[in-house]
């Protein structure tokens, strides 16, 4: 890294090099493109909503490693109003 | 006891496979074991030039397989260390000539002939690799700390995962400690992070390998050669022995380790 790199606030070739590969091999291990990735999560979006809101803005989804195994990760927050009640209330009214 | 087959393969051409098997070969058959050699590069034959051997071909792989001559007459001795042979690659035939149950009779017939069989994989993920690996006991997975060689390493290791000849073992090759020291290059520790496999050995990047290429005399047999160190490290740990990747008298940073890593201190 040179110092014209460290003026520009360039991050180290070497770190971007691994930032790169960690992504690229956890495609590559999983088969798994960028925009499938993204169609099974609004699959599974989807397949949930049907049975508990969620609030999918705050959802977290992707692969992680653990040494050479990959994993699937989503963490899916359940929102607050109970479904019965909110349904009770709309009939009431 | 018969012979361990350990097979050299990368993914990524050019990374240094060849020079590894006529390094560990050398310093293995320096050592005392009886070593042969199988270029599995058919139609691309190196080996016998870096061993310096390629004067002294009659015959190759295919006339073994096709049966026009005896295995050991295909089997070139080296001068240097009598413990040494080569088999070479055919050159003027293409990989279809050699199917995986080829390399499995030949390996078996070779088995009870030596301590080591080395087989050098052609680059790729096609036939040849897979004749190469298809007798293995062991696999060897060589790369680069660059971005390319490192993502098919990665694929390499999956498929011999996938195939059970896994888990293989990583020689990191041409490491330059001035690079990883600027935070240009890949570091070991972070290839080691990437691909998650065990670590048999660094060699440092070193002219000397290509002086040595030139010559038809490995680096592992020049005793002042850093890279010809560390192929005579991992020759060792083949072996079973342990040699330690870091020296513990230099209480050193992550600096120091790696010099040490690749055998410059
Ligand atoms: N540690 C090193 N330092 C300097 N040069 C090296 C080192 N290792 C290998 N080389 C050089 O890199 C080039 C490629 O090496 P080599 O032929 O062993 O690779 P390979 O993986 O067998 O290639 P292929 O895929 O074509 O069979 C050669 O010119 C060799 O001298
Ligand atoms: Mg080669």
């Amino acid at each position: 890294m040179s110092f014209i790199d460290k003026l520009l606030g360039r991050k180290p070739s070497a770190d971007s090099a691994k930032e790169r590969l960690q992504l690229v091999l956890i495609h590559d291990r999983t088969d798994l493109t960028s925009s499938e990735l993204e169609s099974l999560r609004d699959d599974l979006i989807a397949t949930i909503s049907r049975h508990i809101e969620i609030d999918v803005s705050e959802m977290q989804f992707g692969l992680e490693h653990d040494g050479r195994s990959q994993r699937l990760v989503a963490d899916i927050p359940i929102k607050r109003v109970p479904r019965r009640r909110a349904k009770g209330k709309s009939k009431a009214r | 006891m018969p012979a361990q087959v350990i097979t050299i393969t990368s993914g990524k051409g050019g990374v240094g496979k060849t020079t590894a098997v006529a390094n560990l070969a050398v310093a293995l058959a320096a050592n005392g074991s009886k070593v042969v050699c199988i270029d599995g590069d058919i139609g691309l034959r190196n080996l016998d030039v870096i061993l310096g051997l390629e004067n002294r071909i009659v015959y190759d792989i295919v006339d073994i397989i096709e049966g026009r001559c005896r295995l050991k007459q295909a089997m070139i001795r080296d001068k240097k260390l009598p413990d040494l042979y080569l088999i070479p690659a055919a050159q003027t035939r293409d990989k279809n000539a050699v199917s995986a149950n080829d390399m499995n009779r030949l390996a078996k017939d070779l088995r009870s002939e030596c301590d080591y069989l080395l087989i050098d994989s052609p680059a790729g993920i096609e036939r040849g690799f897979k004749n190469a690996i298809a007798p293995a006991d062991r696999v060897l997975v060589v790369t680069n700390p660059e971005v390319s060689a490192v993502r098919d390493a990665d694929r390499v290791i999956g498929i011999l995962e996938a195939e059970g000849k896994g888990p293989a073992a990583l020689i990191l090759n041409r490491l330059n400690p001035v690079m990883v020291k600027k935070n240009d290059m890949l570091s070991p520790d972070d290839v080691l992070d990437l691909l998650a496999i065990e670590l048999i050995g660094i060699v440092p990047e070193d002219e000397g390998v290509i002086v040595g290429s030139n010559r038809g005399t490995p680096v592992a047999s020049d005793p002042k050669s850093k890279a010809g160190q560390a192929f005579r490290n991992i020759a060792r740990r083949i072996t079973g022995e342990e040699v330690p990747f870091l020296d513990l008298d230099h209480s050193g940073g992550l600096w120091d380790r790696i010099q040490k890593l690749a055998g410059r201190k």
